[in-house]
This record gives C-alpha cells, sequence and structure tokens, in this order.
C-alpha cells in the first residue's frame, strides 16, 4: 500500500483496555494517541473481525463487532466471552485482563 | 427551570471520595445527589448469595456525608441499584444503615425504598407468553433457569423513582437499577430532555471515572439545561476534556453509539463535545429513542461449593509435564470417589495460561508455576474432600522421569487448603418485554425520625 506503515499498536495507543460488557461480552478498547493516527488506522484497516478471531482463537463469528468511534478517537472490539462471567473455569471475573496480546501487535496505518 | 444541577460524590457507594470535593460539589446548589450502587462486575456471588460487594462501615461513611449534607440543603439522595446487586435483602441492608444514620445523626425524612425483585412464578408466566429474550452471547431461557435461580431481579427505568420523588420522598433506596436513573428521574420528570438526562446519567454514575484523571472515588458535577449538558470535576486536580468525556460511553459497553435502556435508547451518533474552559465538557446532540417498554432481568443460581489450595512449582521436569500430572491427578481423583462427574476439580497454572485460558496465544511456560486448585461439589464437604485428595495426590505424584521425589509443590500456607464457601453463576441475563414500567416495582413509604 502506497504510503503505508507498519507500527507496534502500544507506539500509537496510549489506552488498550479490556472488560467486561456485561457477563457475557467482552470488550476492548484501542483509544489512539492522536485523531490523526486513529485515521491512519482506521484506513489500515488491520484491527478487524479476523485479527481478533486468529489473535484469540475463537471463531469469527464470536467477533460481535468492531467500531471505529472518532469522538474518542477509539477504535472498540465485543467479543464473546470463553464464559459467563464467574462461572466454573473463570480466569477472569472482571475480564479486565485480557487485552495483554494487543500491545505488541503490528498494525497498519494508511 | 433553566438548569438543574446533579452531584456525583462517588462511583459506587462505599468506593469514598475526598471531603473537599464534596463541599465543592455542594458549593454548587445541585438539586440532586445520586449514587450507583451497584454492578453485575463482581461476578454471580452478590446477586445469589444476596450480600453487598462493598463494605458496609466504608457506605456507612459516605452515606453519612452526602445524607447529613442533603438535609441540611434540603435536597433529595437517589441511591440505585442499592447494597450493588439490588434485591430485596441488598435493599434491606441498605435501608438499615440510612435509618441507622437518621438516628444517629438526628435526621428526619421521607424515606421511599423501591423493590426490584421479581418471582420465579411471575418470570415463567413471562416466558411462557414468549415475553423473555436473551441478550447477546446469552442463551434462550428455559425454565430450568428459571426455577433454579435463587433472586431475579429487574433493572427499573427512572418511571418507580419519579413516583416516589412526586410523591415527596426524600431519600430514596431503590432496588436494581439502570445506572443513569438515580440521576435522571429527577430532571426528566421536571421536562428536561430524556436523552440529555439519561447520557449525563451514564457519566455521572462513574463519578470522576470520565474525568482525566479519573477516579472511582471523587465527585463529578453536571449542569443539564435545555439543550445541553455541562460536565465537570469538582476536585480541581482533575479536569473533563472532550475525549476523556466521549471515551467514557466506550467504557463497559459493547456500542459506544447506541446504549440501550428501559423504555428506549440512546443514539449518540449526533453527539457533540466541546471544551468550555478548562475543567468542563459541553455535550449536545444525544437523543433519546423511545421503543417498547423492556427492563434487563438478571438472576444467579447455585452451582455448588468450592474449595480451594494454593501452591507453587518450580521443578522443570513437573512443569514440562504439568498437563499430563493434572489428568493423573484427576484420574486419581475420579478412581478413588466414584462421583461420576458430580464435582469439577480445577488447576489454574499461574506462568501457563493462567490470566488468559484458552483465549491465550502465548503456549510456552515460565520457569516457576503457581498452581490454585479448586473443587466445587454439591456439599462443602465433599468439596474439601476432593480438594484435599487431589493436592496430597499432586504432592507425591509419581510422573515418568521425575528427579525429585520428596513433593512436588511448595506451599505457602499450613493449613494449604480453603473452604471458599457457596458458588453461584448467572442463570438469566435477558429482556423482559411489555412490562409496566411501574407497576411491577414496589414502593414503601416509612418517616424516618421527627417529633415521633
Amino acid at each position: 500500500m502506497a504510503g503505508s506503515e507498519t507500527v507496534r499498536l502500544r507506539d500509537i495507543a496510549g489506552v488498550i483496555r479490556s472488560k467486561n460488557a456485561g457477563p457475557y461480552e467482552l470488550t476492548f478498547d484501542i483509544i489512539f494517541n492522536d485523531y490523526e493516527t486513529f485515521e491512519k488506522a482506521v484506513r489500515g484497516n488491520s484491527v478487524t473481525k479476523e485479527l481478533f478471531s486468529l489473535l484469540y482463537g475463537i471463531p469469527v463469528v464470536d467477533v460481535f463487532s468492531v467500531i471505529p468511534f472518532p469522538p474518542a478517537k477509539a477504535i472498540k472490539i465485543t467479543i464473546l466471552r470463553p464464559r459467563p462471567s464467574g462461572s466454573l473455569g473463570e480466569t477472569d471475573v472482571y475480564g479486565a485482563q485480557q487485552h495483554g496480546p494487543l500491545l505488541d501487535l503490528e498494525v497498519v496505518l494508511a | 427551570m433553566e438548569e438543574m444541577r446533579l452531584l456525583a460524590p462517588t462511583a459506587i457507594l462505599g468506593y469514598g471520595f475526598p471531603l473537599e470535593s464534596f463541599k465543592r460539589g455542594m458549593e454548587a446548589n445541585p438539586h440532586v445527589i445520586g449514587v450507583d450502587a451497584g454492578s453485575t462486575d463482581p461476578g454471580p456471588y452478590y446477586l445469589g448469595k444476596g450480600k453487598s460487594f462493598t463494605d458496609r462501615t466504608a457506605v456507612k461513611r459516605d452515606l453519612r456525608i452526602i445524607l447529613e449534607a442533603a438535609s441540611a440543603a434540603g435536597i433529595p439522595v437517589v441511591i440505585g441499584s442499592a447494597g450493588g446487586s439490588g434485591g430485596l435483602v441488598h435493599v434491606d441492608w441498605n435501608e438499615a444503615i440510612v435509618e441507622e444514620l437518621a438516628s444517629e445523626l438526628n435526621l428526619s425524612f421521607k424515606l421511599a425504598r423501591i423493590d426490584a425483585e421479581f418471582s420465579q412464578e411471575y418470570v415463567l408466566d413471562k416466558l411462557n407468553r414468549g415475553e423473555i429474550t436473551p441478550l447477546p452471547g446469552c442463551p434462550v431461557l428455559n425454565e430450568e433457569d428459571v426455577r433454579q435461580s435463587v433472586r431475579i431481579v429487574g433493572q427499573m427505568g427512572i418511571e418507580p423513582v419519579q413516583k416516589a420523588l412526586a410523591a415527596g420522598a426524600q431519600v430514596i433506596v431503590a432496588g436494581r437499577a439502570y445506572d443513569p436513573v438515580c440521576f435522571a428521574a429527577l430532571p426528566v420528570m421536571k421536562g428536561f430532555d430524556p436523552g440529555l438526562a439519561l447520557h449525563l446519567g451514564k457519566i455521572l454514575e462513574c463519578a470522576a471515572i470520565a474525568a482525566t484523571p479519573g477516579s472511582g472515588r471523587d465527585c463529578m458535577l453536571g449542569i443539564l439545561r435545555k439543550d445541553h449538558f455541562l460536565i465537570r470535576p469538582t476536585n480541581k486536580t482533575r479536569r473533563c476534556t472532550t475525549e476523556s468525556v466521549a471515551a467514557h460511553s466506550l467504557y463497559e459497553k459493547s456500542d459506544p453509539f447506541h446504549l440501550h435502556g428501559p423504555g428506549g435508547s440512546l443514539d449518540l451518533t449526533g453527539t457533540r463535545y466541546t471544551q468550555v474552559d478548562e475543567e468542563t465538557v459541553k455535550v449536545t446532540g444525544t437523543r433519546f429513542v423511545e421503543a417498547p417498554y423492556s427492563i434487563k432481568l438478571e438472576a444467579a443460581r447455585k452451582t455448588g461449593y468450592r474449595a480451594v489450595s494454593i501452591a507453587g512449582t518450580r521443578d522443570p521436569v513437573m512443569i514440562e509435564k504439568i498437563e499430563e500430572i493434572i489428568t493423573g491427578v484427576k484420574d486419581n481423583v475420579n478412581d478413588n470417589f466414584n462421583l461420576d462427574g458430580r464435582f469439577f476439580l480445577h488447576f489454574h497454572l499461574y506462568g501457563y495460561r493462567g490470566v488468559m485460558g484458552e483465549l491465550e496465544p502465548v503456549r510456552s511456560k515460565a520457569h516457576e508455576l503457581g498452581i490454585v486448585m479448586e473443587a466445587v461439589a454439591p456439599s462443602q464437604e465433599e468439596a474439601n474432600t476432593i480438594l484435599s485428595f487431589a493436592r496430597s495426590t499432586m504432592l507425591h505424584y509419581g510422573y515418568p522421569g521425575r528427579i525429585s521425589t520428596a513433593g512436588n509443590l511448595a506451599f505457602p500456607y499450613s493449613p494449604s487448603d480453603f473452604e471458599a464457601g457457596e458458588v453461584f453463576e448467572f442463570s438469566i441475563y435477558h429482556l423482559l418485554q411489555n412490562i409496566d414500567p411501574v407497576s411491577p416495582f414496589k414502593i414503601k413509604y416509612e418517616e424516618i425520625g421527627g417529633l415521633g
């Protein structure tokens, strides 16, 4: 892609977090450092349902949505929780520590 | 009325707030103090067990300051999702604290409690009528789910709170409620735009979390006017920025543009954020889109009793073979007690997919592993037995290639095993359709204190 570059997500996003959105969904927020980078990342189209499917080892249909949210220069991704919050086998009741693999992710800015 | 000022002292009743911030908030002459006390975030236990996830002393500390100031200023206090989960016992718990404080502080006021619990029969009837639908990610509800639910709560909208306010209630202890309700009920009753009022309530229910630096333990002030609202923290060390306020609509939601609630949804596609001064943000354009009235139901059921043991290993051979060792231990437990799967035995391995489980893309192991063993069984005694047996079996398990033959586990504690008590899981997280906004939520009034 002409004029595109690849960067590590943690170098362009000041906030990368995960959290329950209710007991059955897990939601991720990537808040970019500035609006221009946010727009480039959206254009680069690296953050997709397919990427989350690969990264977290889940079916694409379990990635419910990828929504760019310009007012906060953020991309929001929501997936099915592996199990309802707090049920047997739970590892993270609040869902607040599922973001780690995103930090070193390489994304395209276009 | 030109504007209405709403004060949010803290994100969750019991999370606290600096006195100075609260004083500055009161200096703005708020019309109401709202506190949302609830969340499903701490998991199903608190709803199922009927306990608060916040500490009684901490809740009483917050309420003492709030009730005293509100009483002096003559403004109402609205507590939403009392006791954390908003069931009858949770409301009882919070109401008792309010009454205790009224007596200690010699306050008199009209108290309203609003219940938000639903009977199994009511929910089964609704289920049979096809008026209960699953929320995203949640299975279709069946009769067994309802029968097994120990406590069913429904998130009330603004209407029951408005009824209590109209009846002159000065302190309202409401059961499970949609988060913004404790703030939005009064202004919408006074004719303010529901879209703006609910959006403001959405931000205020987390208090200063939407400021920067954010905090759940600090106060936020909302100023609602005809066609916009202003939002600012009352602590001078924080500020609201367009980004911090906009980013808040991402928090714990699946879609930042459409926030669903009782009777409709908030449409944020036309919302604009403007920086007014150093610490204040102006918000316009949020719309409330009416929909057939529905509320969210939540319930938990008991799955058994848990016993837990914590250990570690630093043996490279053991770590390499940890999966087959766990399988072997589980086989031994099954062989010894013939429990036919009537228990759950699990090993959390910190240093190997401990935090992310099946979502973890990294499959390498750390040089030492933390092992949290847990057994869940129909009774505490059975859970203790299974855990104890699994722990001793793992300690002395003779795996192939074993070099260290004195013991496989390092225990930080004696005793090594802990009873963790009852275990619950969510059994209902569904939408209840075709419901009256007020009548299912019973309101009781009580005159507290006074000349009596």
